[in-house]
């Protein structure tokens, strides 16, 4: 019997900023006051406060320790395990709280969030198939094999879940596709192909409760009557990939995976699928073709894969996040909970990662139809350094930017599809006023461009010619008739293009448009970037009244483009400077103007 | 890397390993992707010998098996350095100043995104996204992160690495 369960938050966003070292100092420190027998220490999921990592959360005292460091641990071992006193000091703070915070139920980051797909991360032990069973694991799964797979599919469908990858198809209604397509061979594919920059939801999923993807596989194959399955998983997550091995291999010793389950004489394997580096592969029928060993270029729908999937087979494809919500449905009274969750068209939770700069970066979930507002000031804390809130841009490369007029928007699959945006997969990044909306879209752009597959031609030639345009805006060669083409431009390219990828890649250039048009039109009309990102576009001046020859601006610049003496207002040489950026992260006194290319210096803008 | 460097360490590869890797996939054409990635984990590389074998004992057309593998970001026909640099790319590191980042190694190392120094030393690659938003912007060397990067403190963190 352990006295306390120390739970290290080991998801990827705290083993980079040194959970890893944490555990080894705690375990020296333990071992060297030869206690180590009375403590439990498990490297466990992510309690998603990325921002304030690494995290431990020490049971049952149910106390919340953050931003450690290894020179903590003595403290930590020394007053709270042996003298039962808690560390105030390694406590949350944050202008959101009063005083130190003690537990989840204390810090502002959690009081919004609700914990169904997570419910487990951070909590168990990820590798321990015993802790998910005890958390009520694999109880919907017995259930489900003692009912009809069409009776399944209704309770799926009657709790509303809707594809949480992005497009947001019903789930029951898919799965009784492929339970209604003829045939004896089914497959089930998890789609954790997760490609999006700046979205790791998935990721943190798998890697913090991979028993509840597996069970919400094996509900859906006796659902739709497959007997195999395939995790397509990123190769850039060997932590899940790793985890994902692990609760196979055990599911398979308790008779959970293989043949007659549970007695039932249903019969289940799972198999994963590295990728190897391509975004497309995200969209399922190119999944499909990388499954079976070619190139990962989509195929026109119909036939859908619920007729003609994997090797030619009827085949069900979910999502990471959508599996996880499964078992909660199917087990006893869980449709009517899920389904009081949410709004009329979209139950039960979201996960987002939420970051950009916002002060609360992390992985957060909650209920869907809570407003933007609520996301970044209630639960992300506001924008970082105190600056103004300009737009957030929902699901990714695919997804639009929300303007801060837009605020009171609630997050549902529907209304954002109306502002521009999707749901997308569920990354939130959040910007400021110094996030220049043209390099965003370009950024954007320049990602799908480069993963476009080049099967079709509108999105081969029609997104590069989208990017020779913003590329042009962005070095100050625009021209007023760059909007009309781009608008131009994007709605072909939306209305032809083969598969998602393409008729969602012009999004972000839409909403960036729509929303932020005056932006586009200073870039070409007045060539000056306000956000000072587009380097041609604009230069950086010393305010010569406020700088107080600090010389932290000199020291930084990279190629001497600063001049002045200690204690004298310094300036820049614009000749020499490469507008880096260097100094305006270093200047303490804000005095590093954006201004446009040419003003002098007491003009400013 | 020059084409003729590549050329003459192809000329050492040893193709009992790629047997050794092929073998319990034979006759599963499905498998290439998984097979490839062995090769390259244990070549660092694809190199063209180790292709043809591949083709050769799986029935493939080399012209299809190059058409998989450049398809995919993650093979490699070219040797990489002894230290790769990722730098992510992802939303939030790319408003949080990446591109800086990425000129100032780039303007540190001479070379450009994809190539490797002469002396193999280092390797600078892209990637999408790491999944530390948290700490953007955020460069990986090999396995280790380093986050919250400004520009004027990449030198210091390329020196560490031999």
């Amino acid at each position: 019997m352990y006295e306390k369960h120390l739970m290290i938050c080991g998801a990827t966003g705290c083993l980079s900023s040194g959970s890893n070292q944490i555990a080894e100092a705690l375990k020296e420190e333990l071992d060297k006051q030869g206690i180590k027998d009375k403590y439990r220490l498990v490297m466990g999921g992510c309690p998603g406060f990325c921002e304030v990592g690494p995290i431990i959360v020490i049971y049952p005292d149910e106390v919340f320790y953050c931003r450690l460091q290894t020179k903590d641990m003595a403290e930590l071992v020394e007053t709270h395990l042996i003298g039962g006193e808690i560390v105030e000091k390694l406590l949350y703070k944050g202008p959101d709280v009063e005083a130190p915070a003690r537990f989840y139920d204390s810090i502002p980051f959690y009081f919004k969030q609700k914990f169904n797909v997570l419910r487990n991360s951070g909590i168990i032990d990820p590798e321990s198939i015993d802790e998910y069973i005890m958390r009520g694991g694999y109880r919907a799964l017995r259930r489900a094999l003692q009912m009809e797979p069409l009776a399944i599919c209704d309770e799926v469908k009657d709790a509303g879940l809707r594809g949480r990858g992005g497009a947001g198809f019903p789930t029951g209604v898919k799965w009784s596709f492929t339970n209604k397509a003829p045939g004896p061979k089914k497959y089930i594919v998890c789609n954790a192909d997760e490609g999006d920059p700046g979205a790791f939801m998935d990721r943190s999923i798998l890697e913090g409760d991979p028993h509840a993807i597996l069970e919400g596989m094996l509900i859906a194959g006796r659902a739709c009557g497959a007997d195999e399955g395939y995790i397509y998983c990123r190769a850039e997550y060997p932590l899940a990939i790793r985890r994902l091995i692990t609760a196979i291999q055990q599911a398979e010793e308790y008779g959970l995976l293989g043949s007659n389950i549970l007695d039932s004489g249903f019969n289940f394997k799972i198999n994963i699928k590295e990728g190897a580096g391509a975004f497309v592969c995200g969209e399922e029928t190119a999944l499909l073709a990388s499954i079976e060993g070619k190139r990962g270029m989509p195929r026109p729908r119909p036939p859908f894969p619920a007729q003609v999937g994997v090797f030619g087979k009827p085949t069900t494809i979910n999502n990471v996040e959508t599996l996880a919500n499964i078992p909660l449905i199917v087990r006893e009274g869980g449709v009517a909970e899920f389904a009081s969750v949410g709004t009329e068209g979209s139950k039960g939770t979201k996960v987002f990662a939420l970051a950009g700069k916002v002060r609360n970066t992390g992985l957060v979930e909650v209920p869907m139809g809570i407003t933007i507002e609520e996301i970044i000031f209630d639960v992300g804390g506001g924008i970082q350094g105190g600056r103004e809130f300009k737009a957030v841009q929902a699901g990714g490369p695919s997804g639009g930017c929300i303007p801060q007029d837009l605020i009171n928007l609630p997050i549902d699959y529907d209304s954002l599809t109306q502002a521009g945006a999707i749901m997308g997969s569920g990354g939130l990044v959040v910007m400021d006023d110094r996030t220049c909306m043209v390099d965003l879209a370009n950024y954007f752009l320049s990602f799908t461009q480069k993963e476009s597959c080049g099967k079709c031609t509108p999105c081969r030639e029609g997104t590069k010619r989208m990017l020779e345009i913003l590329d042009r805006i962005t070095e100050g060669e625009g021209v007023p008739e760059d909007l009309d083409t781009l608008d131009s431009l994007a709605h072909s390219i939306k209305d032809s293009a083969l598969c998602g990828l393409g008729q969602t890649c012009p999004n972000p250039v839409l909403t960036t448009i729509r929303y932020f048009r005056h932006e586009y039109e200073e870039h070409i009309n007045e060539k000056f970037c306000r956000s000072g990102i587009c380097k041609p576009l604009f230069q950086y001046q010393i305010d010569q009244e406020n700088c107080n020859g600090c010389r932290a601006c000199v020291r930084v610049c990279p190629v001497e483009a600063i001049k002045g003496e200690k204690k004298e207002p310094h300036e820049v040489i614009q000749e020499l400077c490469t507008r880096c950026g260097s100094c305006i992260e270093k200047c303490r006194q804000d005095c590093i103007m954006i201004t446009r290319v040419g003003s002098e210096a007491d003009v400013g803008n | 890397m020059s084409n003729e460097a590549v050329a003459e360490l192809n000329q050492d590869i040893d193709l009992d390993q790629v047997d050794s890797i092929i073998e319990p996939y034979l006759g599963k054409k499905e498998m290439v992707i998984p097979i490839l990635q062995k090769v390259q984990d244990h070549f660092g590389y694809l190199p063209r010998p180790a292709m043809e074998h591949v083709a050769r004992r799986m029935r493939i057309p080399l012209s299809r098996l190059y058409g998989v593998t450049t398809f995919y970001a993650q093979f490699k026909l070219k040797p990489r350095g002894r230290n790769i640099i990722r730098v992510c790319k992802g939303t939030a590191c790319h408003i949080q100043g990446s591109p800086k980042i990425s000129e100032r190694i780039e303007q540190i190392l001479d070379v450009e995104s994809g190539e490797t120094t002469d002396d193999l030393r280092f390797t600078l690659e892209e990637v999408a996204c790491i999944g530390c938003c948290a700490l953007a912007p955020v460069i990986m060397i090999n396995d280790d992160p380093h986050g919250r990067l400004t520009p004027d403190k990449v030198k210091d963190i390329l020196d560490i690495y031999e």
